[in-house]
């Protein structure tokens, strides 16, 4: 939620950040959907058009076509110009793999891989991604053929409650890919913008670090 | 009946939803897919602290696009609830109490028209003067609740004979929770105004009381599954009530399944926090530095409504000897009302604010004394034949505490790295260090009798699998690993044979919340009587099945053994059966393959008006060594070194809880160190997002990080081991008193003050003051004042330090090394 639509309970008006970017989104055809009557199909509710064919659940007002790869998988739909990718995972594709945190780009549950680097999903419209290749945890690997980094985060121990894992992950596998801190303290700051409050972070270190020299083995 | 089974060699097994959570597959909550006809909820909070409703107009949220309803608490059939005295109010009615309160609920066909509905809702409130700190409840004289006291000994006739005395006033604060998944639930109508709730709570059976009273239904129409949380530590244990009866109730008013997400800015505002405390103190030792009395007078700031703060102040009250004798003790708990969210339960309950209040004032001894802190803890130890029965009259039994201190102090090079320090503050212009080490000794029980119970049900399909389920909720700390661990090792087969359950109402009845760090101490007991009792009824048909008339073999099913996936009799090994076939036989034979077993904690009680019993069935022990360093002209502060050494029994599973150990001190660390609750005059949450509030990265863990256990075998818990979920979080003050200690070298001859959480910025200002005071002093200008530095005109008013006041008590008690035999520090100013 946009900073500024807390504190409009009061006086319940005023024009927020997303209704102004719907407003972009439509180029001035109609309204923002909030105030368009009739049966709203705001964000959430833009389903994927794409290979599985769900073309019964209508896009909404405004929406855009958006064409990008998802784990390798071309996926085309229409969407609210509002919705940001984390959102478009969640709830237009169903890859619920990805968390929602903060919601700010503070925690890091969301990050997920745009033509290969590590993004806040939660601070990325899902437009901006058009023709992109993203990769989000699930495209990493699966329960029957984990990633070496999931492995190691088993093996490790690296997480509790496992809601900021994901983020962890997709976010270590994007640093071995920009070339992994020789230090313990570069690994650390590397990975700073992944907190996890269980406070696994030793294991979560000792993941990567094993991950490193798996992968050195194999090469 | 005696049943052999044999424990397996690695019991380091991964976390049960381990490769759920690398892959991406475990679901919590808002992962559920929406059901075709969901509505989404909204809340429409109090945006004032204090207030009186004047009128609330709905009428441009209907006018919404896929509006479904609006609901106050006319809505509901009671609206009043709480576990341990029934005086919250869910949903305003005419008055509103904190930010956050609910006055509105709104459902909407997608989660954007919710939002949107919420926005249009206006609430026109007349806003009263609210209650923003404890010396204002104080003033107002207003309370939850009644004191709570315990008492030993004559406490005014030890301050009368005295060495010396020590006063002062500590202010603690909050913390947030930040469980990483805010609160969420979905809830689904069934037939019969029945109803099912998906929470994300670490208390089912909680949220089935609540919402069956305030809805009007019998708890039999209401069931409450909870597969796990991304994270709770307490803050799950009673405010998850709050949003699922809320959606409880749309679902029954709409007829639709409901669901409610909390986005995380909601939550860190109107959910309740770490109750800050303000504690004034008057303590008395002698030149040795061992506590002859110890007079302390507790405040909490229990918020609008006392949740479980009578709880959380009994704990922390039973805690303030933490693992030190007090010969003579008075300490007296209250909670003020103020208009904050209802404070509520935060790992380690209460205990950590007792802990410090004492920890804190061993450092001030030291100070006071000019002795090394570690040799005033060292003296005033709880010993093992002597000086080992709490203020409360509790014996300290299996006591570990010398054993603990004495093998860190060696471990860690205590006194070498303290020698190294001194010069290491003399040389250097940029940085100062400073180390302390601080012990936890624990109390693990529920300090309400009733709720040291447990029930579990163990069924046994045919294939030779189990199914375990129990009252025990999922965070994250691995209660359904030890619990499948125990299960399979009763029975003797791979662990993977045997799956925890998501916790439900349906299954466990009236259970406790999963807390106290007991989950694993009661639920896995109960899993693990259950599970006795079918070994025993499966044991007498395989008697009887392996009795022969050939070999002579008797039945005797106590000679029957369950190891590696095998029954066979202890006289003839070689003659075995597969678990699988022995459970094939039993069912033949109709035998009953499911069982409930039950577990009660035994010899443990309490009496409050007496303030005396032995609440706890054990205590976990431990200690830690930190050592930081300060950059003089920031403030900033790192932490380089921490040992922690602790006694928990023998592990079910080590791994889980070195996990638990190091993840609970990095978080007791960050309440203390990092983590700043900022409100505005009118008690708004000014720090509600991690932009603001700063819990620790990665990038803060200590650069050197050690962390073991010592062998004990606890005999009167289940397998011989002790709760870890909570005690290690208090070993976080190790870092504080670090801070303090650094602050020592620089503070000349007064006892250095320092407020929670030492962040940065409070390091810098006294690193400042002291500077200045030294300054002054050199100047012999008698005119500087302490809060000088603490600027009152501030816009923001600092939960945590809005009692500058109390530093200036403290400041009176300056004197360090200035004895006084006439039983007083000295009062004058240093300065």
């Amino acid at each position: 939620m946009d900073a500024d639509d807390k504190k409009v309970t009061k006086s319940g008006s005023g024009i927020t950040r997303r209704s102004f970017l719907a407003h972009l989104g439509v180029a001035g055809v109609a309204a923002a959907s909030l105030t368009t009557p009739g049966r709203a199909q705001p964000a959430a509710e833009a389903k994927a058009d794409d290979q599985s064919g769900d073309s019964m659940v209508k896009a909404p007002p405004g929406a855009v076509p958006l064409t990008f790869i998802v784990n390798k998988k071309q996926r085309s739909l229409k969407i609210d110009p509002r919705t940001t990718l984390l959102d478009c995972l969640r709830e237009n594709l169903d890859m619920t793999g990805t968390k929602k945190g903060c919601d700010h780009g503070q925690c890091g549950a969301c990050t997920v891989h745009v033509n290969g680097r590590r993004v806040n999903s939660c601070l990325t419209l899902a437009i901006m991604c058009q023709g992109d290749e993203i990769t989000t945890i699930e495209g990493l690997g699966t329960p029957e053929h984990l990633h070496p980094m999931q492995q190691a985060f088993i093996t490790c121990d690296a997480y509790q409650c496992g809601y900021c894992t994901s983020g962890q992950i997709m976010s270590a596998t994007a640093l071995m890919e920009e070339g992994l801190p020789p230090s313990d303290q570069g690994i650390k700051e590397a990975m700073s913008g992944n907190i996890c409050r269980c406070g696994a972070y030793p294991n979560i270190l000792s993941a990567i670090k094993m991950c490193k020299q798996s992968t050195k083995v194999k090469s | 009946m005696q049943i052999g089974h044999k424990t397996p060699k690695n019991p380091n097994i991964p976390h049960d939803s381990a490769i759920g959570h690398v892959s991406g597959t475990s679901v919590y909550i808002d992962d559920m897919p929406p059901a075709h006809n969901e509505v989404f909820v909204e809340i429409v909070p109090s945006p004032v602290a204090f207030g009186r409703i004047r009128s609330i107009d709905t009428s441009k949220a209907l006018a919404v696009p896929g509006f479904v309803g609006a609901y106050t608490y006319r809505d509901l059939h009671h609206n009043k609830f709480g576990p341990i005295t029934q005086d919250e109010i869910l949903m305003a009615e005419d008055t509103v109490y904190f930010i956050g309160q609910a006055v509105v609920v709104v459902a909407a066909e997608s989660r954007s028209a919710a939002l949107a509905a919420r926005r249009a809702v206006v609430l026109d409130i007349e806003e009263l003067d609210p209650c923003l700190t404890v010396a204002e409840a104080i003033r107002r004289d207003q309370y939850l609740d009644r004191t709570y006291a315990i008492k030993r000994g004559d406490v005014e006739a030890a301050f009368a004979e005295a060495d010396h005395i020590i006063e002062g006033h500590f202010s603690i604060a909050g913390a947030d929770h930040f469980y990483l998944e805010s609160q969420a639930c979905i809830v689904y109508p069934q037939e019969y105004d029945q109803i099912v709730i998906h929470s994300s709570t670490q208390n089912p059976s909680e949220i089935q009381h609540v919402a069956a009273h305030l809805l009007g239904l019998n708890l039999n129409q209401v069931v409450v599954i909870t597969k796990r949380m991304g994270g709770g530590f307490g803050g799950k244990e009673c405010q998850s009530t709050h949003p699922a009866v809320m959606a409880a109730m749309v679902a029954l008013k709409t007829r639709r399944p409901a669901r409610l997400i909390y986005n995380k800015d909601d939550d860190m505002q109107w959910t309740g926090k770490r109750h800050p405390f303000e504690n004034d103190y008057k303590v008395s030792f002698t030149d040795a530095g061992v506590i002859t009395a110890l007079q302390a007078r507790l405040y909490a700031d229990g918020g609008a409504y006392n949740d479980l703060s009578t709880a959380v102040v009994g704990r922390a009250l039973t805690h303030i000897d933490n693992a030190y004798f007090l010969p003579n003790a008075d300490v007296v708990g209250k909670i003020a009302r103020t208009n904050f969210p209802p404070n509520t339960a935060f790992r380690g309950f209460g205990g950590p604010q007792g802990i410090i209040t004492i920890e804190n004032i061993c450092e001030e001894i030291a100070a006071y004394l000019g002795m090394d802190a570690y040799d005033v803890r060292r003296a005033n130890l709880y010993g093992v034949d002597e000086r080992n029965t709490t203020h409360y009259g509790q014996l300290v039994a299996n006591n570990t505490l010398p054993e603990l201190f004495d093998t860190l102090l060696e471990s860690s090079q205590y006194r070498e790295r303290r020698a190294t320090i001194d010069g290491f503050n003399q040389s250097s212009l940029t940085h100062l260090r400073g180390m302390a080490m601080t012990a936890v000794k624990f109390g693990i029980s529920f300090t309400n009798k009733a709720l040291n119970q447990a029930n579990a049900l163990v069924n046994i399909y045919l294939d030779g699998t189990i199914q375990v389920s129990t009252g025990a909720t999922e965070m994250g700390q691995g209660v359904n690993t030890n619990i499948k661990m125990l299960v399979a090792e009763e029975f003797g087969i791979d662990y993977d044979k045997v799956i925890v359950m998501a916790t439900s109402t349906e299954k466990n009845n009236n259970t406790s919340a999963t807390a106290a760090s007991a989950a694993t101490d009661l639920n896995g007991s109960a899993a693990v009587n259950a599970s006795r009792k079918l070994k025993e009824r499966i044991a007498e048909v395989v008697a009887q099945h392996f009795a022969s008339t050939e070999t002579g073999m008797g039945a005797y099913p106590d000679r029957i053994v369950f190891a590696d996936g095998y029954i066979y009799d202890s006289r003839k090994p070689s003659r075995r059966i597969t678990f699988a076939e022995a459970v094939n036989l039993s069912y033949r034979e109709r035998v009953s393959l499911g069982e409930r077993g039950h577990y009660a904690t035994s010899g443990i009680g309490f009496d409050w008006s007496l303030g005396q019993g032995a609440p706890f069935l054990y205590y976990t022990n431990g200690c830690a060594v930190s050592e930081v360093e300060i950059d003089r002209f920031t403030g900033d502060m790192r932490v380089l070194r921490t040992d922690i050494l602790m006694d928990i029994g023998q592990s079910i599973n080590p791994g889980l809880n070195r996990g638990q150990i190091v993840g609970a001190f990095v978080q007791g660390m960050g309440w203390l160190t990092t983590e700043d609750l900022r409100y505005t005059r009118n008690g708004a949450l000014l720090t509600h997002s991690p932009t603001t509030y700063k819990i620790p990265n990665i990038y803060d863990l200590p650069a050197t990080f050690i962390c073991n256990t010592i062998q004990n075998d606890n005999k009167v818990n289940v397998r011989g081991t002790k709760a870890v979920g909570e005690p290690p979080l208090v070993l976080g003050i190790s870092v504080w008193a670090a801070v303090k200690n650094a602050l020592s070298y620089v503070s000349g001859e007064s006892i250095p003050t320092l407020n929670t959480p030492a962040c940065n910025e409070e390091i810098l200002s006294r690193l400042t003051y002291y500077k200045r005071l030294l300054e002054r002093q050199d100047n012999n200008n008698h005119a500087f004042n302490e809060g000088f530095y603490h600027d009152e005109a501030s816009v923001l008013l600092p939960r945590a330090r809005s009692h500058a006041a109390g530093r200036a008590v403290r400041s009176n008690l300056s004197g360090k090394r200035a004895r006084s035999k006439s039983g007083k520090a000295d009062k004058g100013v240093t300065a």
